[in-house]
């Protein structure tokens, strides 16, 4: 028989206490909410899923979560490509390199809600050099009035702030890749494309695979800037998930329905992520007898 | 496929002044069409830097390369055709065995029908047949390496393989296994291959020409049996063999050499009386020879260590003492008397293949 030593349990009782405290409990108090209605402090009811179905139905959180998703993929869809084309673009080392990774970085310094006010200003038709640049070239453009605009002021405004993250993983993992690989391949007699394809590619998938999750779960989560930019609006054209709790939890204080929907919410985000995860783990990894058989 | 022919010098500094500064010192060098080559020497003596320069990876910065006759220093490794092989694998990873040594030949558009032949062959010589339709990143480092060798030797015109120290990351019984694969592949293939290692037994297993090199210079190119008889320079005698070759500072009189104060006949030795450089006395462990005790061409030498080697015994000892005390190894057959740690050895150490060195240098005509 195997001998069983239950001290065991004593060692990992410090992380058990940690991840509790950190994450656990509180998010045990999102579910107590979730549950019941609470009139006043002295009086809750015990309401079971009635929270879940009610947000489940509600047309405009699914507007927002289709918004949402729309806005993610497309924040992926620029930000990736771009942020590796960056990187590749980059001196490799010396003066220079130190010099663009500094430049590079500062739209990752600057704290979100100045980069929403920066933008509310840049995007101005009056005095912003946007704006007015757009409004100079005969093309009519209002973030704050026309709701696409509005979409693609955030959508640009992220790409701005978030795409030098992207750059600067990739660079690090282009970094990473022994001079041999590009010796053997120049040898081998690789066109830049075929470098591009065999070998960089291949060997950024664990730095891309860090910048896709993590630009997903940021731009899921977004908050601050459009809120700064465009407040939501036009109408509810830039309102994503965040904001619409927000306003359910803090704005009309309908704390059930909020804590029902943060843990969607957090469900949705988890299960993306595991989807996003599995797929770029397998993606160019397939064994390619499989496939032909 | 070309003669290789090498004239030229290396720094990777600009404006170098001494000798440090350079790389690779002035050097000429040349590789025959179809030869085993080996360049060997210990790490950071311009070995590296000499096959990156044939290769083209490196432009020397004096001197040219040429290969059959045309100069090729500017060249890329694409144009001049050379396949080489790096110390560790490198495999693509998104492909197969298959598609990885069908990749030189793809990006030179080599039609389907030729490609599936020669990846066969190649499979087939290093025993990879059965994997060809695994995926490449899954394999051990012994099977990437024997992939990056394959890329290496999959094409049939390039003018040279060049192997850098291929066999680093190989366990020692594959090392064998893959040695003697490359020496079949290269007599089957008649390709010119060029082998840089720091490993003596690699080095001298596998080329016919061993190109001996430390710090930027080549100091001796031959094959095993002249570096080991006919050492050119004294680094060649330490590096070669195993032990190396024992050094004796000598003092040349007129009817022979004073060793650590002892008296060596030897009658050719007046003609060195007055030279400037330092003498020294070379004999390998291997021809130093048990003597009868005040034999003229003997040492007496205090026995330090003496240790059973298997086939044979390596005798340890020193003659002289104080500043002028000097270490002597022997290798002593079993069937002889062994002589015991203490007692007093005469070392045979002038003979047919003891070498005379002048500051470093073999004196050519010392053959006593």
């Amino acid at each position: 028989m195997k001998p069983v030593n239950q001290k065991a349990w004593l060692l990992v009782l410090p992380v058990v206490l940690c991840v509790a405290f950190s994450a656990i409990l509180p998010l045990m108090t999102v579910v107590n909410y979730s549950v019941q209605d609470i009139i006043s402090p002295e009086r809750r009811v015990f309401v079971g899923t009635e929270w879940f179905k009610s947000v489940m139905r509600d047309d405009d959180l699914l507007e927002a979560l289709v918004r949402q998703i729309g806005f993610s993929l497309a924040v992926l869809v620029v930000e990736i490509p771009l942020g590796i084309a960056l990187a590749l673009s980059m001196p490799a080392r010396g003066a220079k390199a130190s010099a663009v990774l500094v430049i590079v970085a500062i739209s990752l310094l600057i704290p979100w809600n100045v980069v929403g006010t920066i933008w509310q200003i840049y995007g101005r038709t009056d005095i912003g050099l946007f704006g007015a640049a757009l409004a100079r070239l005969g093309i009519d453009y209002s973030y704050t009035g026309n709701a696409r605009d509005a979409w693609l002021t955030v959508l640009l405004m992220d790409v701005w702030h978030w795409t030098p993250l992207v750059a600067l993983l990739c660079y690090a993992g282009l970094r990473a890749i022994p001079d041999a690989y590009y010796q053997a391949a120049s040898i081998d007699g690789a066109s830049k494309i075929a470098v591009f394809r065999y070998i960089q590619l291949p060997k950024l998938r664990g730095v891309l695979m860090i910048a896709v999750l993590l630009r997903f779960m940021d731009s899921f989560m977004i908050y601050t800037e459009p809120f700064v930019l465009t407040g939501g609006g036009p109408g509810n054209s830039t309102t994503f998930l965040s904001q619409y709790l927000t306003q359910k939890a803090v704005g009309q204080f309908d704390l059930g329905p909020a804590a029902a929907f943060s843990l969607i919410y957090f469900l949705i985000i988890l299960l993306l992520c595991f989807i996003l995860y599995n797929w770029m783990q397998r993606v160019g990894t397939t064994d390619k007898a499989e496939v032909q058989t | 496929m070309a003669r290789i022919e090498l004239d030229l010098a290396h720094a990777y500094k600009p404006n170098p002044k001494a000798d440090e500064d350079y790389a690779l010192l002035p050097l000429k060098m040349t590789f025959d069409d179809g030869g085993a080559y080996a360049l060997l020497g210990p790490s950071g003596c311009g070995k590296t830097t000499l096959l990156n320069i044939v290769s083209g990876l490196v432009t020397p910065s004096q001197g040219s390369v040429t290969f059959g006759g045309t100069n090729v220093t500017g060249r890329t490794p694409q144009q001049r055709n050379i396949a080489q092989v790096f110390q560790f694998p490198v495999i693509y990873d998104t492909m197969t065995v298959a598609e990885n040594l069908a990749f030189p030949l793809r990006n030179r558009g080599v039609g389907a029908e030729k490609i599936k032949q020669r990846v066969g062959r190649i499979a087939e010589m290093l025993e990879m047949s059965g994997q060809l339709n695994q995926r490449a990143a899954g394999l051990a480092a012994d099977a990437k390496q024997k992939i990056s060798l394959g890329r290496g030797l999959v094409r049939e015109d390039v003018s040279a393989v060049l192997f850098d120290e291929p066999l680093t990351v190989i366990d020692p019984h594959l090392k064998w296994q893959l040695r003697r694969k490359l020496k079949q592949i290269h007599h089957e293939l008649k390709l010119t291959l060029i082998y840089v290692t720091h490993d003596q037994v690699e080095a001298l297993t596998f080329a016919d020409q061993v190109v001996v090199m430390t710090r930027g210079r080549a100091v001796q190119i031959g094959s095993a049996s002249e570096l080991f008889e006919r050492p050119r320079h004294t680094f060649v005698g330490h590096f070669i063999g195993s032990p190396g070759m024992n050094f004796l500072p000598v003092s040349p009189a007129t009817s022979g050499v004073r060793v650590a104060g002892h008296m060596l006949a030897l009658p050719s030795a007046s003609r060195w009386v007055g030279g400037e450089a330092p003498l020294a006395l070379g004999v390998r462990p291997e021809y130093v020879t048990l003597a009868m005790p005040g034999a003229p061409e003997a040492l007496p030498v205090q026995v330090t260590q003496a240790q059973d080697i298997g086939m044979y015994w390596l005798v340890t000892g020193s003659v002289g003492s104080g500043a002028d005390k000097r270490v002597v190894r022997a290798r002593v057959s079993p069937q002889q008397a062994i002589p015991r740690v203490g007692d007093t050895a005469w070392f045979g150490v002038v003979g047919p293949h003891t070498c005379f060195y002048r500051g470093d240098e073999l004196i050519e005509e010392a053959a006593p």
